[in-house]
Formats: structure tokens, sequence, C-alpha cells
């Protein structure tokens, strides 16, 4: 066999990526999982949220707070469906056979993960203008936008990497939100203050900047915690 | 016949002569943190009689504190170490536990103490809102460590798990922290909680925490050495099981069929 070069492995790698996570989003376009029942439940909570605070003034306020959490718990719906589909016919066991890098496996899943997550908080912003009066201030763009990808990129690794850990064990489903969400409070910090001052609910879009680098930190170090214990966790 | 290799002597408990020595101490370590911190120790001028409860709270804090470094570091050695240890595992696992247990103790006590410093059992400040993340995280690997499968499945998992827990808690405390930052203080009747701590406070609270410290070893050897026996005991189950479905599949012999027929 002749010799890789480190170039042909990155790229190998990238292409199986790249194959992972359209294959999540194939699965995810045919079942309309997510689309039919995970969008519609993170709407009505934030329908419900305007039950539970009854106050237009107070919701314009902490609507971003509202946006972050309603994200979160759709969070964890989506995390257990990309790993029911994974542990149904032993789909993951296989890919691992298969000689899939886990890695590559994490990335892959993370991404098709992250696009959902996105789609997902584009929809909740739409719904915040609507239903809470919010507004997006021309000045806060940019912000938004960059909170926008680092928490979807965030919340996607660290959903994937704790997804993984509870994987074919029996009372996932109750165990996925106690492991999962304190360890996404930074992220409900950081988006929420940096959100805060893209849509101009406090402070000026300049205070928001440093938020948004806390939540790109916390993606950072989950992408790369990820990327070297996704693979202990899932061999079995 | 089915022989367990146990390496020790069969013992129906785990105590030894040195943990005897060790509970015995800490026994006495109890006794004499209860002289010092309810009778000998004063009162604090601004606090008056509630400074005694720190006595419990700050070595409670630090024990917790030390068992969940402790679980940190055996669950290092387990992952990285080419041999993959169980034991490593057994002794994180008994850590955590024990370190949960002290920092529910932590949180109850320092709440109460709160209300009778702060007029409120809770604020929102960088410490206690960590103390009281670190408290859900160990309560989830807890959870993790029963999830069942085998030993060694447990051991990754938890492993992992643990070390992932080593990054999220500095990241907690650094955003919690920059959230404080944005907030000022508010309904709080006396902001600085802080005792000036004399002589013999000083005294008693190290006491305290050496006294604590000698608790932490001596519970984590006991706990450590049931999980063994609880492994061990899954083990001779599943074996004395495989003995059992052998000897049913194994054809007899005719002395064995004589003496059944006799």
């Amino acid at each position: 066999m002749s010799e890789r070069s480190p170039r042909d492995i990155m790229s190998a790698w990238w292409h199986t990526t790249r194959l992972i996570a359209k294959r999540d989003l194939l699965v995810e376009w045919r079942s309309r999982i997510a689309l039919n029942q995970v969008f519609p439940f993170a709407g009505i909570v934030m329908v419900m949220f305007g039950f539970a605070i009854d106050d237009t003034r107070l919701m314009e306020r902490i609507a971003p707070g509202l946006i972050m959490l309603a994200t979160m718990f759709s969070l964890l719906i989506l995390v257990q469906r990309s790993f029911a589909v994974e542990s149904e016919d032993g789909a993951l066991d296989a890919l691992r056979t298969a000689g899939v890098s886990s890695s590559a496996l994490f990335w892959g899943k993370s991404i098709a993960m992250a696009a959902q997550l996105a789609a997902l908080e584009a929809l909740l912003i739409v719904l915040a203008i609507l239903l809470y009066g919010s507004t997006i201030r021309p000045s806060g763009v940019v912000l938004l936008i960059a909170t926008w990808l680092a928490a979807s990129w965030g919340l996607a690794t660290v959903g994937t990497l704790y997804g993984g850990l509870a994987a074919g064990a029996r009372g996932r489903e109750t165990l996925l939100p106690l492991l999962l969400l304190p360890v996404v409070a930074p992220v409900l910090i950081g988006a929420t203050r940096a959100v805060e001052a893209a849509l101009g609910a406090r402070g000026s879009v300049a205070d928001g900047w440093p938020w948004m680098g806390l939540v790109a930190v916390f993606a950072a170090v989950f992408c790369a915690g990820g990327t070297l214990a996704f693979g202990p966790l899932i061999d079995e | 016949m089915v022989h367990i290799a146990t390496g020790r002597s069969t013992q129906s408990t785990t105590g030894t002569h040195a943990t005897r020595i060790l509970g015995i101490v800490t026994l006495v370590g109890v006794a004499w943190l209860i002289l010092f911190g309810l009778f000998l120790s004063p009162a604090d001028k601004n606090q008056g009689e509630s400074v005694r409860i720190l006595y419990l709270h700050a070595p409670s804090a630090w024990l917790a504190y030390l068992a969940f470094v402790v679980t940190a570091a055996a669950s290092a050695l387990y992952l990285f170490r080419k041999t993959h240890s169980l034991a490593w595992d057994r002794l994180a696992g008994a850590s955590a536990e024990i370190g949960v247990l002290f920092m529910g103790v932590t949180l109850v006590v320092g709440m109460l103490w709160g209300r009778l410093t702060w007029g409120v059992f809770w604020r929102w400040d960088a410490r206690l809102t960590t103390t009281a993340f670190l408290f859900v995280t160990y309560v989830g690997y807890l959870a993790v460590r029963r999830l069942g499968g085998t030993p060694e499945q447990r051991a990754r998992r938890s492993g992992v798990l643990a070390l992932l827990a080593v990054l999220e808690i500095p990241l907690v405390h650094f955003s919690v922290k920059l959230w404080r930052g944005l907030h000022q203080d508010a309904s709080v009747l006396r902001p600085d909680g802080e005792v000036k701590l004399d002589g013999l406070m000083l005294f008693t609270l190290f006491s305290g925490i050496i006294t604590f410290t000698l608790m932490y070893a001596w519970l984590v050897i006991h706990r450590t050495r049931t999980l063994t026996a609880e492994d061990m005991l899954d083990d001779v189950g599943l074996e004395l099981a495989l003995a059992e479905r052998r000897r049913e599949s194994i054809p007899r012999t005719n002395e064995e069929n004589g003496a059944l027929l006799s």
C-alpha cells in the first residue's frame, strides 16, 4: 500500500464528514421530524412564555433569553432524535466497523445538528419579532449573525458529544437534560446578552461583542473536546 | 467448580486494622471539632453565634472539592494508563459519591447561613452558582455510572464525563462571573459576610478541615472497597450462571448417572 500524504488523509476525512452531515440532513429531510415536530414545539414554547409573562414590555425586554431557552429545549429533542436514528439497527456500530473515524462522525453529526439549530433560531427570532415586538437594530445585524453562528455551533457540538454519551443507554431520554443543561449554561448566558445587545433590548451593540466571544470560546472548547472524546464514548 | 480469585482473604467487612484506626482518629476529630466549634471558639462581632456554621460549611466545601479533584485525577489515570485498571474507576466513583453528598451539605448549610447573614437564602454570585452547577454536574455523573453495561463501558463513559466536567466548570464559573459583573448586588442586607477570624477561630477552622480530610479518606476507602465487592459479585454471579449452564449441557458420566439412580 502506498503512503498517503497528510493532505490526502485530510481530504478523505473531510469527504467522510460531509457524507455523514449530508446523510443526517437527508434522514431529517425524509422524515421531517424537525420540521413537523421540533420547530412547532419551539413555536408553542414561545407562545406559552407569552402566556406565562403576560406583559408586552417585559416580553420585549426578555425575548433574547426566551429565544435561547426555547432553542435549548429543542436541542434536547434534536439530540435524542439524532442518536435514536443511530442506535436503531446498530447504525453507529456499523459505521465504526466500516472504518469511519470517530472525529469525522462527530463533525458530520455536529454540522447537521448546527444546520438544524441555525434554522430553528432564525425561526425563533422571527417569532420574537412577531409575538414579542422585538426589533433588530441595523448596527446589531453583524453581531446577531455572529452570535447566531457561534451559538448554533457551540450547542451542536456539545449536544452531539453528550448525545453520544447517552446513546443506546436505557433511560437516556431522562438523563440527557440533566447532563446537557448545566453544560450549556454559558451559552445561555453569553448568547442571551449578545442577542439583547443586537436587538436593542439592553445596552449598546459594543457591549454585546464580549458575550459573543464567550459563546465562541465555548464552541471552540467543546469542539476540541468532542473531537478527542467522541471516540472513547461511542466505542463499545 | 468456580473459584474466585480475590487475592485477598475472605472477610465480611470492608474494615481493616488501618481503617479502624483512621475511623477512630476521625471520630476523635469530630468530637474535638464540636468542642471547639460550639463551645470554646468565640462568637463573631458582626455575625454572633451564627459564625459557628463556618466550621461545618467550609470543611464540607473543602471535602467536596477534594473529592471532585480525586475523581478527575482517578478518571484520567484510568483513561490514560495502559493497564486501564478498574480500581481507578471505582476510586473515581466512590469519591464522586462522597463529593456529591458533601456538596449537598455545603449548599444546605450555606443557604441557612446566608439567610442569617444576608437575609436571603441565595445570592446569584459566581461562587454560589458555580457550586450549584458542580453539584448538578456530579449528580449527572453518578447517573451515568448507573447506566448499565460492562464495568469497562461504565469506566470509559464516566471517565470521559469526569474530564469534560473539568472543561465545563471553569467555563461556567467564568461566564457566571462575567454575568454577575453586569448587575449590582441588590437586596442584600449586609453585603460583606466576611468574617474576621481571630486565632482560636482559625484554629477551629483548620481542625475542621483536617478532620474532614480524614473523614474523606475513611469514607472513600470503605466505599471503594464496597464498589470492588459489588463488581466482584457481578463477576461471580455471571461465572456461576455460566458454570450452571455448562453443567447442564455436559453429558453425565456413568458414575454420576448411577449415583442419581440409586
